[in-house]
């Protein structure tokens, strides 16, 4: 699984680069985690613009992640998701608790305030 | 309908072969020569179908899924089956947003997916014995 993380302020950018399934799932969860615990990370930003493929383990991943930064008062965004996975998301009801952008940039700046 | 090719392939229940299973499952169907958003159709359906396999059949066993594929002249059958613990509820199964491993981050929404993206999608599971998929999706083509 090919992730690319980056911090903005206090904001936690994911950028995946590879399918997102059950497989990858795992591997993505625990890195991100792991960067939430050890920086100071409010909000989280996935960024699909590189992601062809997801099934619905993706789901669980983004709620997963909302869940933990809601505990710390922070937000969540998804960015570029392709209308396939959009569809997805849209079944299980997560764009209606997550909001979705069309640019990084909005996204970012849509984390402060 | 006209069957026009038939293909079968068995493989580890290990989560590497849930992007193999999809993609060889999209290749086959491409013979069909459907459209790029059909492709996407079966390829999310085989991935959900192959995943409820190893995580739900074999849990943290191991064990062989199948995975029959068959072109129609109308469309593509394709059935997957696994020989693990078999689901007692099928229809609770079904129920969109229900998961048995929810400690998993598992969304519930496998079947709902399958059911959304195929045509028809049906399953036969016993436990103990093991759990079918057969779905079947038209293809315009």
């Amino acid at each position: 699984m090919d992730v690319k993380l980056s911090k903005k302020g206090t904001t936690l950018v994911v950028r995946i680069m590879e399918d997102m399934d059950h497989h990858s799932a795992q591997y993505l969860r625990q890195k991100i985690d792991s960067e939430i615990t050890k920086a100071t990370i409010k909000n989280i930003v996935f960024d699909f613009t590189n992601v062809n493929f997801m099934d619905s383990s993706g789901i669980g991943v983004v709620v997963g992640r909302y869940k933990n930064v809601c505990k710390l008062n922070g937000k969540a965004a998804i960015v570029n998701a392709n209308p396939k996975i959009l569809r997805i998301f849209e079944m299980s009801g997560v764009l209606k608790i997550i909001p979705v952008y069309n640019s990084l940039d909005t996204a970012i700046s849509s984390m402060c305030g | 309908m006209q069957l026009v090719n038939e293909m079968k392939l068995e493989f580890m229940s290990k989560s590497n072969n849930e992007s193999f299973g999809r993609v060889v499952a999209a290749a086959f169907a491409s013979q069909l020569d459907p459209t790029v958003e059909e492709l996407a159709d079966i390829k999310t359906a085989v991935s959900e179908a192959v995943t409820n396999a190893i995580i739900h059949g074999y849990e943290d066993s191991s064990g062989t899924v199948e995975m029959i594929c068959r072109l129609y002249d109308e469309g593509i059958q394709i059935i997957i089956s696994d020989k693990g613990k078999g689901i007692e509820d099928i229809e609770l199964a079904r129920q969109p947003l229900y998961t048995s491993k929810p400690d998993m981050e598992r969304s519930g929404m496998g079947f709902t997916v399958m059911e959304s993206f195929m045509d028809s999608v049906e399953i036969v599971s016993e436990p103990n014995m093991g759990t079918t998929v057969t779905m079947f999706k038209k293809l315009k083509s």
